[in-house]
């Protein structure tokens, strides 16, 4: 699991059986100094209430299916928690590249 | 990110996380910030929120399991949860040899 921050939402009507509900953001992974990495990605919102601009909790691969409704659903990358607060007292500055 | 190999690592806890509105496998769970290690126990740029089982703290340099159908066993209780990472272990020392 790893930080992402939402930058965006997602509507698609259609869509593969199993997802009907299903809320799709769009997430920018971070680094652990919660620092933008890589290109953003499309994430599915296991907790159902995540909106743009807060720093979300995400599973990827095989786990991600498991944090919706209906498992083994066509997802690489879920939303399974919103994050309140991050205290990072042991993060070195040259450890954050 | 989703591509990480399924493993077992060496890390240091860094720090935490307060999450409210969660999964529910995360429910009472401490959420650790850990950066991986590499042999030498410099940081790497990879890192993990893991389900902390053993209450390790930060600067603990600890074992991190990451890998899914390990985690749920660990966890027990909810067999479907979306967990992968779990700090399994608080390491005392790791010896290298050649």
């Amino acid at each position: 699991m790893e930080f992402a921050r939402v930058i965006g939402t997602l509507v698609a009507t259609r869509k593969y059986e199993g997802l009907e509900g299903v809320k799709f953001l769009i997430v920018q992974p971070l680094d652990k100094a919660l620092r933008p990495k890589g290109r953003p990605v499309v994430a599915a919102d296991g907790t159902g209430q995540a909106g743009p601009g807060e720093l979300v909790m995400v599973v990827a691969s095989r786990e991600a299916a498991l944090a919706l409704p209906v498992k083994f659903v066509p997802v690489d990358h879920a939303i399974v928690g919103i994050i309140d607060e991050v205290d990072l007292p042991g993060l070195t500055p040259e450890g954050g590249a | 990110m989703g591509t990480e190999e399924d493993e077992v690592y060496i890390g240091r806890v860094i720090g935490t996380v307060v999450s409210t509105i969660k999964d529910k496998m995360y429910e009472g769970r401490k959420i650790l910030v850990v950066e991986g290690l590499d042999l030498e126990g410099k940081p790497e740029s990879k890192y993990w929120l893991a389900v902390d089982v053993v209450q390790a703290g930060v600067g603990d340099r600890v074992l991190v399991l990451d890998e899914g159908n390990s985690a749920r066993q660990v966890l027990g209780e909810e067999p479907n949860g979306p967990v992968r990472a779990v700090v399994v272990g608080v390491v005392d020392e790791v010896e290298v040899k050649a």
